[in-house]
């Protein structure tokens, strides 16, 4: 057997791959989930129903997909340029760390001036947090992928450090979690009496943003072409290493913007488990998406749900509620396959 | 080793109705061929005729669509190179398949010891690379880096990888490509030393004087098809030609024009590598209007490092490099083409053109920024689309239209879509580093009128090839490069080809014969 | 006291060197196993999960009444099938290494998690097995016996792979894979036996947390031990040799850096120490990146007779 390259890859195709990769990865975990003795598909059943069963339900997976659309769209972008930033996760706490500092009480403005301002501060954080490793990447030589990943850890600790120490709420009964911001910093509530918050118009907004940045701008192209091929793009006279630096303030900006958005919108200070893992997760909803900045929300939708379904199935049944992240890194490499056989065909010989 | 030649020639090797297909194109069809103990078949044509595929066919690379292969009476299962070692079939590649980091003799012991065995026998493994290296006359340093050898190293290192293997049959791929006219002469010794001890050598050339140096008999493959085969003694150039082109080709006659003023000037220009000899090393050049000044020399004597400095991503580190007579002091691409350079690249896969996107995209690469493609940062995408068409119209790009994946074209058009990129606006001076290298003559000869139409209306060409009929062909004036050293120019009519090919092997005291009245200034 | 008399008592006690080679054994383990993934081609960024999977694994088998050396054989061998996961993508099917080394991390993280929380639902505090007890060797400082193979896997590893047929494979389809093929290697077969045998190495690994260093299985308990390998190998070179040294090395700063924690006594936040690891991998990147000689056909997928 041997693999031939597409001459072209068809809409439909490329639609359909994620689909298929999705449903693979349902089909492979339901195995886990009949191996724990739990009905399978009572269990996707519950899974679903927890998902998008009710309003509530609804407005939860909406919640929980909006840090997700935006560490997607940190992870697109990067990866768009091949520049592999696997540090969301750390760039979101820096995020959130601006936004508690500049949103506690240190700048007293009105709503509309403070947000943005709390806002941009949290991008500021993020993008500066992934400036490092790109500097290091095109300074030195020095792969990205190993220096973002150890620069989560250390942003954790630093967090750590700053909530045991000069961040640490005196009202907070000893726990490690910062003073909430002030009121004026909250992102206000799109549906009352829910927890969905003004973060996914945000995000929303930013996707599509950044699709026509993509297809419709000089800079869209430049990415594009320094990310296809940087020495052809070198030659033809583009500013590589200035895209690549550009790249990663946007990139890592998105992620703190995730950050600051949860703080805002969601808990209100922070603390050590402000993020499950949602910088990781953005990889695997870039992925999913094939890049496509708007195929970054259907794809965080999806995570979301999962996530959020899983919760009330393990609520229901005896099954632990990692199956989420089974089936969420089961959809990633079940997507390589898929976007692999969108691309190529299979011929024998 | 087996029997000698006895009485009647053995036949070695037989290849019967061999068709293989990539997509729409039929590279091989329906080829039949043979060859016998102490032969040496060159396999002709042109490039895209399919020899390649052929071979690698032969050698388990590719596996055939259709037809069948026998080594010495047996079949040869398709699609595995272990197959085709044991059947005694030894393979030298156009790129040479060598691992730099690893030393001559593990790269020639590598694979031909059981795989779970204790410890390698490296001993052994010398005393028979030193044996065969010294019965044919192929020298090498066993424990140096293939990284660190010349280009005649690295061949010999390949030869003596398939006799090691006990190779009766030896595929040479354009093994002449990358040396010196001498070096080739060398290559032809050694042939004539194996067929003597009863191999077969069949080796792949698109040049014909090689043909009637080296061969016994010649095949020609036109377009995928066998065309002929002839016993070479019987045949003449001419014949060859028109069986391998299909029709009779003339040379690209440039009409002699005196030179305008100069458009480039290098004066005492020098490129450190950071380690050792310098890339490039004080060197003077200059490059007038109605002018090709040719530059020849085995790869890496320094033409990389001319062609980026002239493309603008690298700067000399000492001397001056010069524009129309405006010295260009912080040179990179973007400055490069507004100032009139257009700059054909060495590899237009991976310098020259972004595969994934799509044609119009390749064609505004170096302009984008320019008001009649974007305004305000926002692309003017119709216009791109626009002109793009008619770039294509006037390059005569074969393409389904500017929106098509670039990486779909053929080499023969990506080339002209990098023609039509940067010589549509009536260049100054265009720099071509192997402009025709892997095209069909079609496409050459397309790429050299091209050429020689930007020489009339008024630019200076710098040419860089690796291909000496090419440069004696178009150059006005020809360079050699050596160790980072250019030799003074050297009228067209003055040089001849085993002179060039002496420059090419750092011979430079010959220089006195060719220009008597310079000796001193050099 | 001042400083440097501090750093001396420290460096002086042999208690401090038992705990270095302790400290040092996952890096060595881990370090090794990424090396001969990397030698053969193949970037492995699955470390991270394959050395939970490893610790769980091992673990769990113990716990669930195997004896030791059958748990560290349970270890390696999910080890070996998360590789064979790896490497199956990304040989024959010439996936990006990146993002399914990744995805083999979440997998591996996840389905560790899964099992774990599936056997012990409820459990608070982590159950505890009887671990692998030091073994003191005439002439060594006491230590676990996987410590001890760690070591002597150094050796097997770098005797493999400079003096045996199958090692001058493996680098060779690292190097340049279509030399490799034209000498008649199985270049997709090499490739996928390194990564097995690799990730092998990282489950051992993890199962050294687990049943040697400490004697149950916590969340997060890799703790980016495996990135670091990673570094640690960009850091050697690609050498088994300077793979140990560089381990060791780097066990010493962490050993130090908890000491000088206990001895500062809380002037500093712990945090600070906590990062000098991560800190220094990466600042140990940034020194050798430069000149590093890494193998030619690293992260390049190679597929047989594409044009």
């Amino acid at each position: 057997m041997r693999l031939e390259p597409r001459t072209d890859t068809p809409l439909a195709l490329r639609l359909l791959a994620p689909v298929g990769a999705v449903v693979a990865a349902l089909a492979l975990c339901a195995l886990l989930v009949a191996w724990t003795g739990a009905p399978v598909l009572r269990a996707y059943g519950l899974l679903f129903e927890g998902a998008i069963g009710s309003r509530f339900a609804l407005t939860e997976t909406l919640t929980r997909a909006t840090p997700l659309i935006l560490t997607g769209l940190a992870a697109a972008v990067a990866f768009r340029a091949k520049l592999w930033n696997i540090g969301a996760e750390g760039q979101l706490y820096m995020g959130a760390l601006a936004a508690v500092v500049v949103g506690g009480g240190m700048l007293d403005l009105p709503a509309w001036a403070l947000i943005p301002a709390v806002m941009i501060a949290g991008m500021a954080a993020g993008g500066v947090t992934l400036l490092g490793p790109a500097v290091l990447k095109v300074r030195f030589g020095v792969d990205e992928v190993v220096t973002t990943l150890l620069l989560n850890f250390v942003v954790l600790l630093l967090v750590s450090l700053l909530l045991e120490g000069a961040l640490k709420d005196p009202m907070g009964m000893g726990w490690p979690q910062s003073a909430p911001v002030v009121e004026a910093a909250e992102l206000p509530k799109l549906v009352a009496r829910t927890r969905l918050h003004a973060g996914l118009a945000i995000a929303l907004g930013l996707s599509v943003l950044l699709w026509l940045i993509d297809t419709r701008t000089i800079w869209g192209y430049e990415n594009r072409a320094v990310g296809a091929n940087p020495r052809a793009a070198a030659f033809a006279g583009m500013p590589v290493t200035r895209v690549m630096l550009r790249t990663a303030l946007l990139s890592g900006g998105l992620a703190g913007l995730a950050g600051a958005a949860e703080v805002c919108g969601l808990k209100g200070y922070l603390t050590l488990d402000l993020s499950p893992g949602f910088g990781y997760s953005g990889i695997v909803v870039a992925m999913l998406a094939q890049l496509h900045p708007i195929g970054v929300v259907g794809a965080a939708l999806f995570i979301a749900g999962i996530f959020v379904g899983a919760d009330a199935m393990s609520r229901a049944m005896p099954v632990p509620n990692y199956i989420a992240d089974v089936l969420v890194a089961t959809s990633l490499l079940c997507m390589l396959v898929a976007g692999l056989l969108a691309r190529y065909r299979l011929r024998r010989g | 080793m087996s029997s000698p030649v006895k009485g009647g020639p053995e036949v070695v090797l037989r290849l019967a109705g061999i068709s293989k297909r990539f997509g729409p194109l039929l590279a091989n069809d329906n080829i039949s061929l043979t060859l016998h103990a102490g032969e040496v078949l060159a396999l002709l044509g042109e490039n895209g005729a399919g020899k390649t595929t052929l071979m690698n066919i032969l050698f388990g690379h590719y596996v055939a669509d259709e037809g069948t292969i026998e080594a010495f009476g047996r079949p040869l299962p398709p699609g595995s190179p272990r197959a085709a070692l044991e059947a005694g079939i030894g393979m030298v590649h156009q790129h040479f398949t060598l691992a730099d980091n690893l030393s001559v003799l593990d790269n020639i012991a590598v694979g031909t010891e059981l795989l779970w065995r204790w410890r390698s026998d490296r001993g052994a493994a010398r005393r028979r690379l030193l044996d065969l290296s010294q019965r044919f006359g192929l020298e090498v340093r066993p424990d140096a880096p293939v990284g660190e050898l010349s280009v005649g190293e690295r061949q010999r290192a390949e030869i003596l990888k398939a006799l090691y293997r006990d190779a009766r049959i030896l595929i040479l791929d354009e093994p002449t490509a990358v040396l010196t006219p001498q070096e080739s002469a060398g290559l032809f010794e050694t042939l004539r030393r194996l067929t003597a001890d009863g191999l077969a050598v069949v080796f792949i050339s698109h040049k014909m004087n090689e043909v009637f140096a080296a061969s016994d008999t010649v095949a020609v493959l036109r377009a995928g098809k066998l065309v002929a085969t002839h016993a070479t003694a019987s045949t003449d150039r001419a014949k060859l030609a028109e069986l391998m082109v299909g029709r009779s080709v003339k040379p690209p006659a440039p009409a002699p024009l005196s030179p305008g003023e100069p458009v480039l000037e290098l004066a005492g220009v020098t490129v450190a590598s950071g380690h050792g000899r310098p890339l490039l090393d004080r060197v003077d050049l200059t490059v007038c209007r109605h002018q090709v000044v040719g530059i020849a020399g085995v790869s890496g004597n320094g033409q990389t490092a001319l062609a980026e400095l002239v493309s603008g991503l690298i700067r000399p580190d000492s001397g001056r490099l010069s524009l129309k007579g405006s010295v260009v002091e912080h040179g990179d691409p973007a400055d490069m083409v507004r100032r009139g350079v257009a700059r054909i690249p060495e590899d237009r896969h991976s310098a020259g053109l972004v595969g994934t996107m799509a044609v119009w995209e390749n064609l505004i690469a170096e302009r984008y920024r320019d008001s009649s493609f974007s305004r305000l940062g926002v692309l003017r995408r119709s216009a791109a689309r626009a002109y793009a068409r008619e770039v294509i119209e006037e390059f005569d790009v074969r393409c389904p239209g500017p929106d098509a994946r670039t990486q779909l074209l053929s080499g023969g058009n990506m080339q002209k879509l990098i023609l039509g990129r940067t010589l549509a606006h009536g260049p100054d001076l265009i720099l071509a580093s192997q402009p025709t290298r892997g095209l069909d003559i079609g496409a050459v000869s397309y790429v050299h009128s091209r050429l020689l139409d930007a020489r009339a209306a008024g630019a200076g060409i710098l040419l860089i090839s690796e291909d000496l009929d090419e440069i004696l062909a178009l150059a006005d004036c020809v360079t050699v490069a050596y160790h980072g050293r250019l030799t003074p120019l050297l009228p067209h009519d003055r040089v001849s080809v085993s002179q060039l090919g002496l420059l090419m092997a750092g011979h430079w005291d010959i220089l006195r014969d060719i220009l008597p009245e310079t000796v001193h200034a050099a | 006291m001042d400083f440097l008399s501090i750093i001396l008592d420290i460096l002086l006690s042999a208690a401090f060197w038992t705990a270095v080679l302790r400290i040092a054994t996952p890096y060595v383990l881990g370090t090794l196993g990424e090396l001969v993934c990397e030698r053969a081609g193949v970037l492995n960024l699955g470390i991270e999960g394959i050395m939970t999977l490893g610790a769980m694994a091992g673990w769990m088998a113990v716990y669930q009444g195997a004896d030791l050396w059958t748990g560290v054989l349970a270890a390696a061998a999910c080890g070996a099938l998360l590789g064979l996961l790896h490497a199956a993508l990304t040989v024959p099917l010439g996936l990006s290494q990146h993002v399914t080394g990744i995805g083999v991390t979440l997998l591996g993280t996840s389905l560790s998690y899964f099992v774990y929380r599936l056997v012990l639902p409820q459990a608070s505090t982590p159950p505890t097995v009887e671990p692998f007890q030091p073994l003191a060797l005439p002439g060594a400082l006491a230590q676990t016996p996987l410590t001890y193979l760690a070591f002597l896997l150094v050796a097997v590893v770098a005797y493999v792979l400079y003096r045996t047929p199958v090692g001058l494979a493996v680098r060779m389809v690292g190097e340049n894979p279509a030399a490799a093929e034209a000498q008649g290697l199985n270049v997709t077969a090499i490739r996928i036996g390194a990564v097995v045998a690799g990730s092998a190495l990282m489950a051992l690994a993890g199962a050294f947390l687990t049943l040697s260093a400490f004697n149950a299985f916590f969340f997060n308990m890799v703790n980016g031990r495996g990135w670091i390998c990673i570094a640690l190998v960009v850091f050697a070179s690609w050498r088994p040799g300077k793979a140990l040294l560089g381990a060791l090395l780097f066990a010493v700063f962490d050993a130090l850096q908890l000491r000088l924690q206990q001895a500062s006594g809380g002037v500093l936040p712990y945090q600070l120490f906590l990062m000098m690891p991560y800190l220094l991998s990466i600042l140990a990147l940034v020194l050798v990146a430069r000149r590093a000689s890494y193998p030619r056909a690293l992260m390049i997928p190679y597929r047989k007779g594409e044009r």
